[in-house]
């Protein structure tokens, strides 16, 4: 039961980095009506500045702090010289355009980081556990990671609701032709779109940073599952993403830890244990498929 | 554009027959020029061809931009791997069947196993369209490549061995040079077969489809279906060339469903010519090409590939069968 | 007892807050031009996309034949017979005059899960698209890559398609905007051709061509139908003049 809680908890934290992700990569899809297969590049870049800075300085929070403009200025830089000219191409084009940035930036960190994967030290002042409910201790950087993503969602939230920019972007989601009508200036609402996400992509890669392997190709993995995000969110959605991130999140943590469990009730041990791990990979895949065949267009369907 | 006798220039003409002459007597002038390791190379060109022109079937003919194809590559490898290795192990196979070094029994086993995934996958991909298809073919892609990384009892992450090349009747194509006759012989056939099918009723209306499925809906189809069996058809396609991939490296791996191994099959069909069948057979010799060439030079080449890559797509979209016949293509 | 091709009851269509289609019924008498005309805005399209099931309505029923066809899907109800013309020309840019009609004509010769022959091979296909050519005065053109047909000339192989399926009810979405006066009376001979085989349900603009082919008129305002009638009824409604015509003079 305990392990059972943590791993509760391990889910909700791989559940708030998806959703870092894939908020920033739905408002994208949703304002530009752009698939970018490289979203997941901004996510290494910015593991791999804090992970640099920190180790040069000691400091996590430096590297923090370094690491955000890096992920959210060279988005906009690529935004500038790549995407805006992939705007009114259809998606071939894009997926095309953009695996070829996924290509160029892993390579390009293997040119200056090298093939080896580096490490980053979780800061001291987090390097603890603390018993949030009495009997089970969690480390606190992973508390501290569920706590930032609520804070950015509880942030992104006001953004959209209170600010003149967020009702821009949220009407930008839904009709494209309106922002235009408004006489909002769409290129530079574009760039700050992309950075804005490419930011949340970054600070992302910056909290994986201590908890997995920076290495090149490491966005590529959290990619895939947040399009699973996505997918079944609904395209352009936030609170879709939300509920979705944490949701495979959850199923893909629970799955791996209760399926073999679960089939060890019908099946030999060993068996059981084989086929429970590879249900599990297929897991959060299998919510996809279910998801579709219920609602083809996502839980949470953004009109336009 | 369709194809028709009297539009069916010189310019082309020639370069079929001199593409064909070439790739028919590479073996001999390459076993005089002592190069032989040519003949190996241009068999993988070749099965990579077989992958790319049944990928461009679907998104060049069909209009449905898959980033999942190196599933159905990997699913054709795999399906001659188990057969060969419950051979090797003498152990039986699933349902009480044993598994055969055969190729008459596991290279079709391949491509029925390859094309019902595709049906599966395509049936509930194709629910989709646009963004979510291309999301939704990487995904499923993707699922299959961690369930095939957690199959330890097939080797897991780090792959299957074979020990020798499949049985394939009287010929012996553990010679390379024999197996590289039997990839050409696969890929012409399944040429003429995408030929024939893209001009049949078919593949009138596959075509109709990519270019309005609304207005074809409004004429009476019901589109689902026609692009159902197009997928299943590429899906097929890719599970020949994975069970030849299998046989040519005598090994298969998890590796091969990678989605990015679906990029490389897509951007074959990209720089050969998107919409017509003999361009990705120019874009996969041409890819393979430059990176035997790029990476003999440096082993950071794909810091080059991609920006070429954006290049090409941003100004060059036609592709090298275009350039090179002329053609406007579809 | 009338004989209807097309009898629409209580439609209903809501996009949030705007009722695009407001209870709306409506018949069409076998053989007959039936003109659909409106304000711009007034739900026309909408109206088409649901009789042909691009959109499902939220309420009311769709009898076709006198078969309800409500929650048919597209394809089900081409091929039970109704054709449709698109407001913004709709035709396979790349494929040559002939092969469109040609698509348009396979639909209705049973599946096209023929993998092997040629299409262009096909006997019974070329005969139809050759006399469904001719009907819509396109066979000069047959060879003639759509993209490079005048608009004219476009908007008649869009008719031209609609009607090779041999429709008993054709859905034409303003087949005559953007024509010359020579078009549109190409386009009006057309029609006439028409009546008496083949029900159509016409949306159009211009008025001279809707009262000299229409047998009966519904006025459309925010998606209601507030009047239905002869030519000559409409023209003389004074509810019709102040909500419509009136409201185009005022535009003028």
């Amino acid at each position: 039961m305990l392990l059972f809680i943590e791993q509760i908890l391990n889910g909700l934290q791989l559940g708030i980095m998806l959703f870092l992700m894939s908020a920033g990569l739905t408002l994208i899809f949703g304002i530009m009506r752009i698939i970018n297969l490289a979203h997941g590049s901004f996510y290494m870049i910015g593991a791999y500045v804090a992970a640099t800075v920190a180790s040069y300085t000691g400091s996590f929070l430096l590297g923090l702090l370094a690491a955000l403009p890096a992920a959210a200025l060279s988005g906009m830089l690529v935004e500038l010289i790549v995407f805006r000219k992939l705007y009114n191409r259809d998606h071939l084009d894009q997926v095309l355009a953009t695996f070829g940035l996924i290509l160029f930036f892993n390579e390009l960190t293997r040119i200056i980081w090298g093939r080896q994967p580096l490490f980053m030290d979780v800061p001291s002042w987090l390097s603890h556990t603390v018993e949030l409910i009495p009997g089970i201790p969690y480390p606190s950087y992973r508390l501290a990671i569920i706590f930032v993503g609520i804070m950015v969602a509880l942030l992104l939230y006001l953004l959209f609701t209170r600010t003149r920019l967020g009702m821009q972007i949220r009407a930008g989601a839904a009709n494209r032709e309106m922002i235009a009508a408004l006489g909002v200036n769409i290129k530079l609402l574009n760039t700050l779109v992309f950075g804005l996400g490419t930011l949340l992509a970054g600070l992302a890669g910056i909290m994986a940073g201590p908890i997995l392997a920076v290495e090149a190709g490491m966005g590529e993995s959290i990619l895939i599952l947040t399009f699973v995000v996505i997918v079944i969110g609904g395209i352009g959605s936030i609170k879709g993403a939300m509920i979705a991130a944490i949701l495979v999140g959850l199923v893909d943590t629970l799955g791996g830890f209760l399926l073999p469990s679960l089939l060890r009730l019908f099946l030999p041990a060993a068996t059981a244990d084989g086929a429970g791990m590879s249900l599990a990979s297929m897991s959060v895949y299998i919510l996809m498929a279910v998801i579709l065949i219920w609602k083809p267009r996502g839980l949470f369907p953004v009109q336009g | 554009m369709p194809f028709d006798a009297s539009r069916f220039r010189t310019r082309t003409g020639v370069l079929l027959i001199t593409g064909l002459l070439f790739l028919l007597l590479l073996p001999p002038v390459s076993s005089v020029m002592n190069e032989s390791y040519l003949v190996s190379f241009f068999s993988r060109i070749l099965i990579y061809a077989l992958a790319a022109v049944s990928l461009d079937l679907i998104i060049g003919y069909g209009g449905m931009v898959s980033l999942g194809h190196a599933a159905f590559f990997g699913i054709g490898a795999y399906g001659v791997g188990f057969l060969t290795f419950h051979f090797q192990e003498s152990t039986l196979f699933i349902f009480g069947f044993e598994g055969t070094d055969n190729a008459l029994i596991s290279w079709p086993f391949a491509i029925v196993f390859s094309a019902a995934l595709a049906a599966i996958i395509g049936a509930l991909s194709l629910r989709t369209s646009g963004i979510y298809f291309i999301m939704i073919t990487l995904a499923f892609s993707q699922m299959f490549y961690y369930l095939f990384v957690s199959l330890e009892a097939y080797g897991g992450d780090d792959g299957l061995s074979l020990w020798s090349r499949n049985r394939l009747g009287p010929l012996d194509i553990s010679n390379d040079t024999v197996f590289y006759y039997v990839c050409l012989v696969s890929l012409l056939v399944f040429l003429f077969i995408s030929w024939r099918l893209v001009h049949s009723r078919f593949g009138r209306v596959v075509r109709g489809t990519r270019e309005n499925e609304l207005r074809m809906q409004t004429l009476g189809y019901a589109t689902y279906r026609y692009k159902l069996v197009c997928f299943t058809i590429a899906g097929a396609g890719a599970g020949l060339a994975g069970a030849l991939l299998a046989n040519q490296n005598e090994f298969v791996s998890p590796g091969l469903m990678h989605w990015t191994h679906s990029g490389e099959i897509l951007v074959m069909v990209l720089l050969g010519g998107m919409g017509t069948l003999f361009g990705p057979v120019l874009g996969a010799m041409a890819f393979l090409l430059m990176e035997e060439v790029l990476a003999a030079w440096t082993e950071h080449w794909m810091v080059f590939l991609g920006p070429f890559l954006i290049i090409v797509v941003l100004f060059a979209k036609k592709g090298l069968y275009g350039l090179l016949t002329g053609e406007r293509h579809e | 007892m009338n004989d209807y091709v097309l009898q629409v009851s209580q439609l209903q269509k809501s996009f949030g807050a705007v009722k695009a289609t407001n209870n709306l019924s409506l018949e069409i008498e076998r053989g007959q031009v039936h003109a659909l005309i409106g304000p711009n805005g007034a739900g026309k399209t909408t109206l088409i996309k649901q009789l042909c099931g691009e959109l499902i309505p939220d309420s009311g029923t769709i009898l076709f034949n006198n078969k309800n066809i409500t929650a048919f899907p597209m394809p089900k109800r081409a091929l039970l017979g109704m054709g449709r013309s698109f407001q913004v020309t709709s035709v396979f840019q790349q494929l040559t005059v002939k092969e469109n009609i040609a698509l348009a004509v396979q639909a209705h010769h049973g599946h096209s899960f023929h993998f092997w022959k040629p299409a262009s091979k096909e006997e019974t296909l070329e005969q139809a698209t050759m006399q469904a050519m001719q009907r819509c005065g396109l066979l000069a053109r047959a060879d003639t890559i759509a993209s490079s047909l005048s608009h004219g000339e476009m908007r008649q192989l869009d008719v031209g398609m609609a009607l090779a399926g041999k429709p008993e009810l054709l859905l034409l979405d303003e087949p005559m905007a953007g024509m010359g006066s020579g078009g549109s009376l190409k386009m009006t001979e057309l029609i006439q051709e028409l009546k008496g085989n083949t029900s159509v349900l016409l949306i159009e603009h211009d008025m001279q061509a809707v009262f000299s082919l229409a047998d009966r008129i519904t006025v459309l305002v925010y998606g209601e139908a507030i009047a239905t009638g002869t030519a000559e009824e409409i023209q003389n409604n004074p509810q019709v003049q102040r909500a419509y015509l009136g409201d185009e003079q005022d535009n003028a």
